[in-house]
Order: C-alpha cells, then sequence, then structure tokens
C-alpha cells in the first residue's frame, strides 16, 4: 500500500511538471491555432537561460524566472510576428506547422553549437531534498512545479474570462472576422498569446532547471509527452491540459513500476492512439472553430 | 459623413465592385439594396476595412479611412453588423455586449452604454449570463444589434439584417433600426429584403452586378418600374 502511495504522489508530481509545459502550448493551439513544435526548445532556452543566471549571478534558480519568462515572452511574440504571420496568408495552413518544427531543429542546434552535447547541471539550492508527506517521500521542487502549475491554470483562466484584454483573446480565437469588427487589432492578440504561451513555459523553465540535467535535447523529451496531455485534455482547454497531465503523470508512474519502466513511454502512447481514435476532441474538448482559414 | 468615391474591390482574383460610388449625410438612413452575389456584403465589408480597395477611396468625416484595417475603422466610428449575426458563440451575451465596446472610444462609456442598450432590449437582460450559441435567431440578431450599438458609432452599417428570421421577428429587427435611427446614429442597411428596406429608408441605391444602377429617395424607388419589376415582383 505504501508503495502504491509513492506511486500514486510520484505520478501526480510529474504531471505538474507536465501540466507546466502543456498549459502554453494549448494556450498557443487554442487561440491562434498554430501547433508550436518548437514548443520543446522554447523548455530548453529558458533551461540554459536559468542555468546561465543561476550560475553567473549565484542566485537561486527560481529567482531567475523574473528574467527568462519575459524573455521567453519575447520569443514567443517574436516566433509569431517574423515566422508565423507572415506564413498566415498562405494557401495551406500546414506550412506554420513546418515553420515551428524548423525553428525547433534550428534552436537545438544553435543550444548544440553554444553549449555542446554535455549536459549542463543547474545548482539546486536545496530543492532536491525530500519531504516527508505522511507516508510518502516527495522532492520540495517537484511540490513547487505541481504548485506553481495549478497557480498558472487558476490565474490564466482568471485572465482569459475576467479582463477585457483575456476577453479580447477568447472573442479573436471564436470569430476573428468578428473580433477585427469589435475593433480588436487580431495581429497582436496572436502576437500576445503566442507571447504568453512562451513565457509560461518560460515559467516552468525556471522550476524544471534544478530538478533535471539541461542539454539541447530535453525538450524533445518534455513536448512529446505534452502533446499527448494537450490532446487528452482536448486541445486548447487550459484547464484540459492541466487535468490531462496529472493523468499521464499517473499513467507514466504506475505503467513504470507495474508493467515495466522500459515501456512506460509505449503505455502512454498507446493512450494517446486511443484517445485518437475513439475521443479526438479530448476530455475537456469543445468543438474547433477554424474560422481564421476564410478571409 | 460617408463618401465612397469610384471603388473598385473583389478578393483575390476576382472583381466584385465596379467603380461604386455613394455617400451618407448625418442622421440619414440609406439602403443598398440588390439581388444576391450584387455586391452588397463585399460593399460593407470594404467600407468597414475587412477589404482594401483596389482603385477609389473612402472618407469618412472628412478623413481618408480608405486603406485602415477594420479595428482602426471601427475607432473612427463606423461599425458592421455582419451577416449572419457572428456572434461570439462560446461567451456570454454580456461578454459579447462587452467586446462590442472594446473601441478605444467606447470603452469608457461601457457600463453607461450596456444600460441604454439592456433599455432598448429588454429581453437581452434575461439573457445576459447566458452562452450566445444557445439563443434563438431572432434574439441573437438582437444581441448582434445590442454589440454593434455598444461601439456607440456614428455610422452603424446594417448587413442583411432580416437574413434567415421569421417575418414577425423581421418587423421587430426593422422597428429596432428606426429606434437606432432616432437616437441620431446614422444608418446604412444592405437587404434584399426591398420592400421593407425602403420602407424604413430615407435614400436607397440599388447595386446589380457590382455597379451602382440606380440612386434616388427612398419613396421613388418603391415606385420605380424597374424596382419594381426586378425586386417588388409588381
Amino acid at each position: 500500500m505504501d508503495t502504491f502511495l509513492q506511486i500514486v504522489a510520484n505520478g501526480l508530481m510529474l504531471g505538474g511538471l507536465f501540466a507546466i509545459v502543456a498549459v502554453g502550448l494549448t494556450l498557443i493551439f487554442g487561440i491562434v491555432k498554430v501547433i508550436n513544435f518548437a514548443h520543446g526548445e522554447f523548455l530548453m532556452v529558458g533551461m540554459y537561460l536559468s542555468f546561465l543566471l543561476s550560475t553567473g549571478l549565484d542566485v537561486h534558480p527560481y529567482l531567475t524566472a523574473a528574467a527568462v519568462a519575459p524573455a521567453l515572452f519575447v520569443l514567443g511574440a517574436l516566433t509569431q510576428r517574423l515566422l508565423i504571420q507572415p506564413l498566415m496568408s498562405a494557401r495551406d495552413e500546414h506550412v506554420q506547422i513546418f515553420a515551428t518544427v524548423g525553428l525547433s531543429t534550428a534552436l537545438m542546434n544553435l543550444a548544440l553549437l553554444i553549449f555542446g552535447a554535455d549536459i549542463a547541471n543547474t545548482p539546486a539550492h536545496g530543492v532536491r531534498s525530500q519531504v516527508m508527506l505522511g507516508e510518502v517521500r516527495i522532492l520540495t521542487g517537484q511540490l513547487w512545479v505541481l504548485a506553481a502549475a495549478v497557480a498558472l491554470v487558476i490565474g490564466l483562466q482568471l485572465f482569459m474570462k475576467k479582463t477585457r484584454t483575456g476577453r479580447a483573446i477568447r472573442a479573436t480565437a471564436q470569430n476573428r472576422a468578428a473580433a477585427r469588427l469589435m475593433g480588436i487589432n487580431d495581429k497582436f492578440i496572436y502576437i500576445l498569446t503566442f507571447g504568453i504561451g512562451a513565457a509560461c513555459v518560460g515559467l516552468g523553465s525556471s522550476l524544471i532547471a534544478p530538478l533535471y540535467p539541461t542539454s539541447p535535447t530535453i525538450g524533445t523529451y518534455f513536448v512529446l509527452i505534452a502533446f499527448v496531455c494537450v490532446v487528452l485534455g482536448g486541445l486548447g482547454s487550459i484547464p484540459g491540459a492541466f487535468f490531462g497531465a496529472l493523468v499521464i503523470g499517473l499513467v507514466d508512474a504506475l505503467s513504470g513500476f507495474y508493467i515495466g519502466s522500459d515501456l512506460r513511454e509505449a503505455v502512454v502512447f498507446t493512450i494517446f492512439l486511443l484517445i485518437l481514435i475513439l475521443k479526438p476532441s479530448g476530455l475537456f474538448g469543445t468543438r474547433m472553430n477554424l474560422s481564421h482559414v476564410s478571409p | 459623413m460617408l463618401e465612397v468615391k469610384n471603388v473598385d474591390a473583389g478578393y483575390g482574383s476576382t472583381v466584385i465592385l465596379q467603380d461604386v460610388s455613394l455617400h451618407v449625410e448625418p442622421g440619414e438612413v440609406v439602403t443598398i439594396v440588390g439581388a444576391n452575389g450584387a455586391g452588397k456584403t463585399t460593399l460593407l465589408r470594404t467600407i468597414s476595412g475587412l477589404v482594401t480597395p483596389r482603385t477609389g477611396s473612402i472618407t469618412f468625416e472628412g478623413r481618408d479611412i480608405t486603406r485602415l484595417a477594420a479595428h482602426e475603422t471601427v475607432d473612427r466610428g463606423v461599425t458592421l453588423i455582419p451577416e449572419g449575426r457572428q456572434l461570439f458563440p462560446d461567451m456570454t451575451v454580456r461578454d459579447n455586449l462587452l467586446m462590442g465596446a472594446y473601441s478605444r472610444h467606447a470603452r469608457d462609456y461601457q457600463d453607461d452604454t450596456l444600460h441604454q442598450v439592456l433599455e432598448l432590449f429588454p429581453r437581452l437582460r434575461e439573457r445576459l449570463d447566458q452562452h450566445a450559441s444557445s439563443l434563438s435567431g431572432g434574439e441573437q440578431q438582437m444581441v448582434a444589434i445590442a454589440r454593434g450599438m455598444m461601439a456607440r458609432p456614428k455610422l452603424l452599417m446594417f448587413d442583411e439584417p432580416s437574413l434567415g428570421l421569421a417575418p414577425i421577428i423581421v418587423a421587430q429587427v426593422f422597428e429596432v433600426i428606426a429606434q437606432v435611427a432616432a437616437t441620431g446614429t446614422t444608418v446604412l442597411i444592405v437587404e434584399q429584403n426591398v420592400f421593407h428596406t425602403l420602407k424604413a429608408a430615407d435614400r436607397g441605391y440599388v447595386l446589380e452586378n457590382g455597379r451602382m444602377v440606380l440612386s434616388d429617395d427612398a419613396e421613388a424607388l418603391l415606385q420605380n418600374d424597374h424596382v419594381r419589376q426586378a425586386y417588388l415582383g409588381i
């Protein structure tokens, strides 16, 4: 029983980690309708920034979020403005997806060029120490990640529902032409949303950096799982991505123990395929509005 | 107030409007009638900035708005209530109305305007917290009109406001348009429902195959032989 509880706890902690990566991904998809294949590399860039800042200035990696999240906001906003927006009038919207794949490869190779293939270990500053919660042992850093993911989801939901800008973002996603007729600058909304989505993963990267060694390919692992979480929760749904991440975290931990640690990813991606076949709209999925495709 | 001069416009390589000119004076109710496909919707989309004209000019209150983006045109006081209502389906009626007041000059008066608009549409007060998609077609059209008014426009343009509505609702819509005009807002309506619209308007234009073929007082157009034969079936 203790073992089971410990595995469930591990799964939830892992879920928190996936959630903080998945939230920005689903936000960008839900509003801009672009699947950002460079999202994992945004995480990687953020982790390197955290590493450089916390070692260079000798500060706690969490504090670097104050610089990394805004830096990633700028990276995301520039991606939308300089890469995606010029392609928005392209006849085939898949061109935008290929562009993000290209960006992903470019960022990964840039990291290889600058940092080499060696891993960079961000100083832990105590977040790799364990705490006991009843019978289960958890890393303090994992608890902070889960707490941050919860706060991020609630914060984003409030922003989207209660602020004028948040309403304008939702309106643009639901009917772009009508949003323009309300006086909303749709191009600006897309730039802002891409920036916010990237800033979310920027926040995540400062929290993940002290827990995982940073390497040029670290993003690939996280983003593949994050895609599964996003699809499970329903593409575009922020609470969906969060709960999807918790489910996938649990599946990963339970299957790793009861089926075999080599087969964890096989189980996760089997579930991914089953969702795509059986319920492609996901747990929290709403109907997809692709009104941006028409002029 | 609004002056459209020799405008050509279209989509891609397709030319829809050719050499179209019209003017609207403050306080007027002007209508553009014509058959389906004549270019009426394209004309309103061009004025509102969703479509950019290839040649010609559009001025509003003496200032050139020919190349303004749609969101900038709204800031100048020109609002389009689009064909087919185009509400934000998964937002509440209240949020739909608040989006109407997004533009810079309208947001400071948002609460006052909402109050005034709800006086005009008492039915919507009960529906404020419902999703727009859960409303009937007639109610959705009322939300679309109310949302347009939330922008406090100087010129309010209606694209086919009666499309797809039951006759009794159509009558209500034209009543509402008359009330909007009575508040001093200038109105430009595009309609296939020629009889109702000419009854409600001061002046009218007839658009055929992308060209303006007639322009006169609404009364005179109702008596015009060509209009009677082509649009009123008399």
